[in-house]
């Protein structure tokens, strides 16, 4: 794919920001006591650039914690039901959205574009422009180049933003959406003539194939290993909640008075609730069960039914997790499986 | 289903309640915008979400024939919170559908043959909804029998329908009740629904048989249907995973690759034998 | 190390124990739990400051429970939180054997409870600088102050139940937030909502609570929530002048009632 690159200087930077805040609600990295968080910012030096990968992921723009579906008012005349107004859903822009957080809107989009579409969950992704930061640097817990994404990959951005020696900003114009903020700031964006985007970008090794990762983990339904992986496991839902590609969700109905609405909420296939029917019968009824769906989803139903996978390598499930459970290792014993061979 | 936004039900009027059983209930729903029912269609074997406002939403089967317009009907029993509020329902009283989502009975493939239903307990409901269909339709079908079993006398569902389909000449009706659940009236067979399939011997040439139960009746069963000479493809069942969307996105109903929303919640013995036993 | 890893071999070998429940290194240098169930598995056993998890809460795991009896590795926060679940009588039938490990890296073996006690017995619980610091901070903070602060750390909860997962004391096995009938506590996480949670699971680990700060350390958001239990756990040695998860004979403070209290209500 041959993007279009435009040269955005150090001076327009700041400029460029302040002339989308003036149209639209504006989002970014800013520090909170020591960490990062996307947060909606006022003026453009909120933004910080010193940080690998914000403590919560992009997709709450999407598909946030809690979103009404519609609302009720009960009276003794009936229930009247209100439908949710999608306009209502404001235009958002968020700046230095990390790669792998991109790609995670874009593989979300399969789960809620899967006939039927969500037109919810289509209309904010309509009215979210992403212009993402790629990667000069990355930790130890970032793997996003073993599973076919980068520091520099493009998947879900309408910009990518990347830093130069000079500090200026070679913008990569992706989409559409893209195109039209360099065009409504004329004289911000200057023409380039070579770019080389790859030098300025972290180097980060592939550690394992993800093609081979894909068909081992298929076939290990009925190995131990996701009860060896998991025996540390508290059952918790942190690496769920904090994943940018998990789209799994309960629906709640949350009342004031006569007042209501239904909702629906970020759900954890590792919480033993998840699958329980109310028969007391559970058909994950061990941690084992439960972190198998949680990776066979991801690595085979995904890219099976869907054609995306459900992890970008971001590695923010390892950093979360209260028990240093790492998925990059994980993954990288999954590969080193023997192959099973299936009774015929 | 609505498409701007999917997750908003119809609403649906209580027109008629029946009580089945101890904490079973079935509910006859008409569409409250009549235009909105004139629109609606549905499948032999497919399932909505029922919404009480301000309770929650629960899964349950349609359970009325698709041959009968103009209304829908659900039986569920009163265990979680949603079934309670629904329970607690009266004639008249507005609640919310939407649907219908899954797959279908494929009852057009079965024109010809013998037809031999197998239910427990509160698995008739998916079950009556097809047995109608093809008694609406009888005489695309050869011998249709039905098997149907309950833990005690006083839980067999659809009473008064079990009775006008014992009093036809071209149904034949096995009822059963696990031992010690029968009363001195019982005229019925005392023994587990697998047994009483296995005594009775059913054919099973140019025959298909449809089974839904609890896990562990589905568990018992196959095994018999195998020693009758039954094959996997000529074998449906119905499965019931825990559900929020209905559609394929919260997550909860796989069964491996498989999600039960979308992709069943019929399937073929052949087709379960292919899948991990997530359910 | 060195004698820990003997003495775990040793127990292993002896088939006296099945599953020596402890901590290793693991990707990235970061410490994590390990359940070492072959002798090939003994030399992956570390200890030392950084092994800081309070590991009890795997004693009532049914997958580790399956594999037989255990032998735990166990900091002062693991100490205390065998001893708290014998004393509320969830473990205090259970085979295992605890190796103690204190602060100077002194290993010591302990057959059974009686032995746990009379090792705690010379313990005197003391809560980390940082965590005293900032209950100072907050204590000095005016009622509306701290009402401000912990509504701001609310909105960051993400409703995962890290907290409650990795707490040995939380090992209800149908908790309140569980409960629908009637909802208690709302599922959505919101402000209030996950006030409630939070303030409902102090108050149930009041006296219960062995103040290992487990809660806190877990929390994927960074949210001190450690500092609510282990606040009140301060004011229940104020008021009763009793710690928690040291003595056998120590009592559920907030649910013991005695027919003659003073006060007639139960709260």
């Amino acid at each position: 794919m041959n993007h279009q690159f435009k040269l955005l200087r150090k001076e327009s930077y700041s400029g460029l920001i302040g002339n989308l805040l003036k149209s639209q609600q504006v989002y970014g990295p800013v520090k909170q006591e020591g960490y990062t968080y996307y947060k909606r910012i006022s003026y453009p030096d909120e933004i910080t650039e010193d940080y690998i990968i914000p403590q919560m992921s992009a997709k709450s723009f999407v598909f946030p914690k809690i979103e009404k579906l519609f609302s009720f008012v009960k009276s003794k005349d009936g229930v009247r039901v209100e439908d949710k107004n999608l306009d209502t859903i404001p235009k958002k822009v968020i700046f230095g959205v990390r790669p792998c957080d991109a790609t995670g809107i874009h593989n979300l989009s399969a789960i809620f574009l899967w006939e039927p579409e969500d037109s919810i969950f289509k209309k904010r992704r309509e009215q979210t422009t992403i212009i993402s930061f790629a990667c000069s640097s990355a930790d130890d817990y970032c793997f996003c180049t073993s599973l076919g994404g980068g520091p520099g990959n493009t998947a879900g951005s309408d910009i990518q933003l990347i830093k130069t020696g000079t500090n200026d900003y070679l913008a990569e114009i992706i989409t559409p959406k893209g195109a039209e903020i360099v065009s409504s700031n004329p004289g911000l964006f200057e023409d380039v003539d070579s770019v080389e985007k790859e030098k300025y970008l972290v180097r980060l090794p592939v550690c394992f194939d993800d093609s081979e990762l894909e068909d081992k983990i298929t076939d290990a339904f009925d190995t131990a290993i996701f009860d060896d992986l998991s025996m540390k496991c508290v059952g918790c839902g942190a690496c769920a909640f904090i994943c940018p590609v998990c789209g799994c969700f309960d629906i709640q109905d949350e009342t004031k008075g006569s007042m209501g609405q239904r909702v629906r909420i970020w759900d954890s296939c590792g919480l033993r609730q998840f699958t329980l029917h109310t028969s007391g019968h559970n058909p994950r009824d061990t941690q084992g069960a439960r972190y198998r769906q949680r990776l066979m989803h991801k690595f085979s139903y995904m890219p099976d039914r869907l054609g995306v996978k459900g992890c970008v390598g971001c590695g923010r499930c390892s950093r979360a997790c209260p028990v240093e459970i790492n998925i990059h290792e994980n993954l990288q014993q999954i590969t080193k499986l023997v192959k099973i061979h299936k009774h015929e | 289903m609505n498409k701007n936004n999917i997750y908003l039900p119809y609403q649906m009027k209580i027109s008629k309640i029946t009580q089945e059983a101890p904490g079973v209930k079935t509910f006859r729903l008409e569409f409250l915008n009549s235009g909105e029912g004139e629109l609606f269609s549905f499948k032999t074997g497919q399932f909505g979400e029922y919404s009480v406002y301000g309770e929650g939403e629960s899964t349950f089967c349609i359970a009325s024939p698709h041959t009968r317009k103009g209304y829908i009907e659900c039986t569920f029993r009163q265990v979680g919170r949603v079934t309670t509020a629904l329970a607690n329902q009266e004639e008249g009283a507005v609640i919310g559908f939407r649907g219908p989502y899954g797959n279908v009975f494929p009852i057009d493939d079965w024109k010809g043959k013998d037809l031999i239903f197998i239910a427990g307990g509160i698995a008739l409901p998916p079950m009556r909804s097809v047995i109608w269909s093809c008694l609406d339709t009888r005489n695309h079908f050869k011998d249709i029998t039905v098997f149907y079993g309950a833990r005690t006398v006083n839980d067999l569902v659809y009473k008064q329908e079990l009775e006008e389909w014992g009093n036809r000449s071209d149904v034949n009706l096995h009822l059963t009740v696990d031992p010690g659940g029968e009363t001195p009236e019982w005229k019925g067979e005392v023994g587990f629904v697998p047994s009483v399939v296995e005594n009775v011997a059913p054919s099973s040439i140019d025959a298909i048989v449809i089974v839904c139960g609890p896990p562990v009746m589905i568990k018992n069963t196959f095994p018999v249907l195998k020693k009758l000479g039954f094959e996997d493809k000529n074998i449906y069942t119905t499965l019931e995973n825990r559900m929020k969307c209905g559609f394929g996105k919260c997550g909860r109903c796989n069964v491996g690759k498989t999600f039960v929303c979308k992709d069943g919640p019929v399937f073929t013995a052949e087709q379960l034998a292919d899948m991990p036993g997530e359910y | 190390m060195e004698k820990l890893r003997e003495i775990a071999g040793e127990l292993l070998k002896s088939n006296d124990v099945k599953v020596v429940i402890g901590y290793t290194k693991g990707m990235n240098n970061k410490v994590t739990p390990f359940f070492a169930k072959k002798q090939e598995d003994i030399a992956k056993l570390i200890c030392g400051n950084s092994c800081a998890q309070n590991l009890a809460v795997y004693l009532y795991k049914k997958d580790i429970s399956d594999l037989g009896k255990p032998a735990i590795v166990a900091n002062i926060h693991t100490l205390r939180g065998i001893m708290r679940l014998a004393v509320e009588k969830q473990i205090d039938k259970k085979e295992m054997i605890i190796l103690a490990i204190d602060n100077a890296g002194d290993i010591q073996k302990l057959d059974n409870l009686s032995d746990l006690e009379n090792y705690l017995s010379s313990v005197i619980p003391q809560l980390n600088e940082e965590d005293q610091q900032m209950l100072d901070e907050l204590n000095r903070m005016t009622p509306g102050e701290r009402m401000v602060f912990w509504k701001q750390e609310m909105k960051k909860c993400i409703k995962c139940y890290a907290c409650r997962q990795a707490c040995p004391l939380c090992y209800c096995t149908r908790c309140t937030v569980e409960e629908n009938q009637p909802q208690w506590i709302p599922v959505a996480s919101s402000v209030v909502g996950n006030l409630e949670w939070h303030m409902m699971r102090a108050m149930h680990l009041s006296g219960r609570c062995v103040e290992c700060g487990q809660c806190g350390k877990v929390c994927p958001v960074n949210i001190p929530i450690h500092l609510l239990p282990v606040r009140i756990a301060q004011e229940m040695k104020t008021l009763y002048g009793t710690s928690t998860g040291i003595s056998l004979s120590e009592k559920c403070d907030m649910s013991t009632f005695k027919p003659d209290d003073k006060e007639n209500f139960i709260g």
